[in-house]
């Protein structure tokens, strides 16, 4: 008995874990995005890059509400979202990199929004009912995400020569990031064979297929492997990830319990 | 005890009634009982009243501003029975997805008079891969332009004044709408 509620804790507290790795990644991708709000290269971009964002927090919100309430210590999406140091934090290097050029956001949200397409589709079985029901409402709405990126890529890749050779320098600067995507992190391993979790390196060859044809249709080329950052989820950010927390978190911390 | 759970139980329908005929905030045209978004009333074991809310998308702002004013018309019912004193509670139900194929024959109309296209072509359903979309998407999948009716009209960005709408223009009359978007 005791073995079962010990082995039934570790298991709560390793799907919090992991419901705080996807939380993490929806939530500082969907504040890299609002930052292009009355920035963005048109009108129309402005509430596109916004209503990515929107989709995102709302995935976010759900993850981290989730991984309050599995923790079992209280806290909530508020306090998980504004209350943590950059250690605490366990989204990928990727979706906090810096904007860039209009380009580069678009190189990083084709790669990324491929990879959760991939992601939410094979999360769409897991057997946990709050993950798989999530992933069975935002595998949807990132159709839609990815769909923007393409479009984009097309038009940046097989449009002007400047605009090819920028986005094929946003494909470049962002590419060395994606590795962290599919590499086999030990709390998702460890929920994979209770059917919890998706094995992230599962996704790596339609994710691959899918971008290539992409970039090829694009006229652009697919970059070569390199360096291979990571460390996001331990924890290790980048320089410009304490910026990003400083602007996220201000108001809540110099108003703690401000409301609407 | 009895005699409350009884009254209760015999006015579900009409407090489900309630939280449907409650306009969309942001689209108040049509009632969230016409948007396919109230997925069901029933009794807690605490003799709360629980309604079951579903979100169009996961982000929708008006989430928090629909399920304040589902609680207060479900009150104001159980006020006028003469039941004032039982909780309302309202909880997001995630599961099984919402999609337009949800929105009721009479929401579409609603919504096409006030100008905003109604959802056309089949609901984008999960499952399996994701397709490529390379080029434009199919013509058939095209809305119809709610002023003058043409079906020739283009798609002007696919995310609009709500996450739940793409951005469209009429080539005919040129007027620019809104159209529920495939979900």
């Amino acid at each position: 008995m005791t073995t079962s509620t010990e082995t039934s804790t570790e298991s709560s507290a390793s799907v919090a874990q992991y419901a705080l790795q996807l939380g993490d990644d929806a939530l500082i991708l969907s504040h890299r995005l609002s930052e292009w709000c009355a920035h963005s290269p048109e009108l129309e971009e402005d509430v596109a890059l916004a209503n990515l964002a929107l989709d995102l927090l709302g995935q976010a919100r759900t993850l981290l509400t989730y991984a309050g309430s599995l923790e079992g210590a209280g806290r909530s999406e508020d306090d998980l979202a504004f209350l943590r140091t950059e250690r605490e934090f366990r989204n990928v290097l990727l979706v906090e990199q810096p904007n860039g050029d209009f380009a580069a956001t678009i190189a990083r949200q084709l790669y990324f929004a491929t990879y959760q397409s991939e992601l939410y589709a094979a999360l769409c079985d897991s057997t946990d009912p709050e993950l798989s029901a999530l992933a069975a409402k935002a595998v949807k709405e990132v159709a839609y995400h990815r769909d923007h990126a393409v479009q984009w890529t097309l038009r940046l890749g097989d449009g002007t020569e400047e605009s090819h050779r920028r986005m094929q320098a946003g494909l470049e600067q962002l590419w060395p990031y994606t590795a962290e995507l599919f590499f086999a992190d030990p709390i998702a391993s460890a929920l994979v064979e209770s059917g919890v979790a998706v094995d992230p390196r599962t996704l790596r060859p339609a994710w691959e297929a899918s971008v290539a044809g992409v970039v090829d249709a694009a006229t652009l080329t697919m970059p070569a492997d390199g360096w291979q950052p990571r460390g996001g989820r331990t924890g290790r950010h980048s320089e410009g990830f304490g910026l990003l927390l400083g602007e996220m978190q201000a108001l809540h911390r110099q108003y703690p319990g401000a409301s609407w | 005890m009895t005699v409350v759970e009884e009254y209760v139980a015999l006015d579900l329908a009409a407090l489900e009634a309630a939280a449907s005929s409650v306009p969309d905030p942001e689209l108040p045209v049509v009632t969230l009982g016409d948007l396919g978004i109230i997925r069901g009333i029933a009794l807690a074991a605490d003799g709360a009243v629980e309604v079951r809310i579903t979100p169009t998308f996961v982000g929708c702002p008006a989430t928090e501003v629909i399920a304040t004013d589902v609680r207060a018309a479900v009150a104001d019912r159980l006020r006028e029975s003469g039941a004032p004193d039982i909780e309302v509670r309202t909880r997001t139900a995630m599961s099984p997805p919402w999609s337009t194929d949800w929105i009721s024959d009479a929401g579409r109309r609603k919504l096409a008079e006030h100008g905003i296209a109604p959802p056309s072509g089949a609901a984008r359903h999960a499952g399996g891969p994701v397709a490529v979309t390379i080029g434009r998407r199919p013509v058939s999948a095209a809305p119809a332009c709610p002023r003058c009716g043409s079906a020739d009209t283009r798609e002007l960005s696919a995310f609009g004044s709500t996450p739940c709408q793409s951005l469209r223009a009429c080539r005919a009359c040129g007027e620019p709408f809104g159209a529920i978007k495939p979900l």
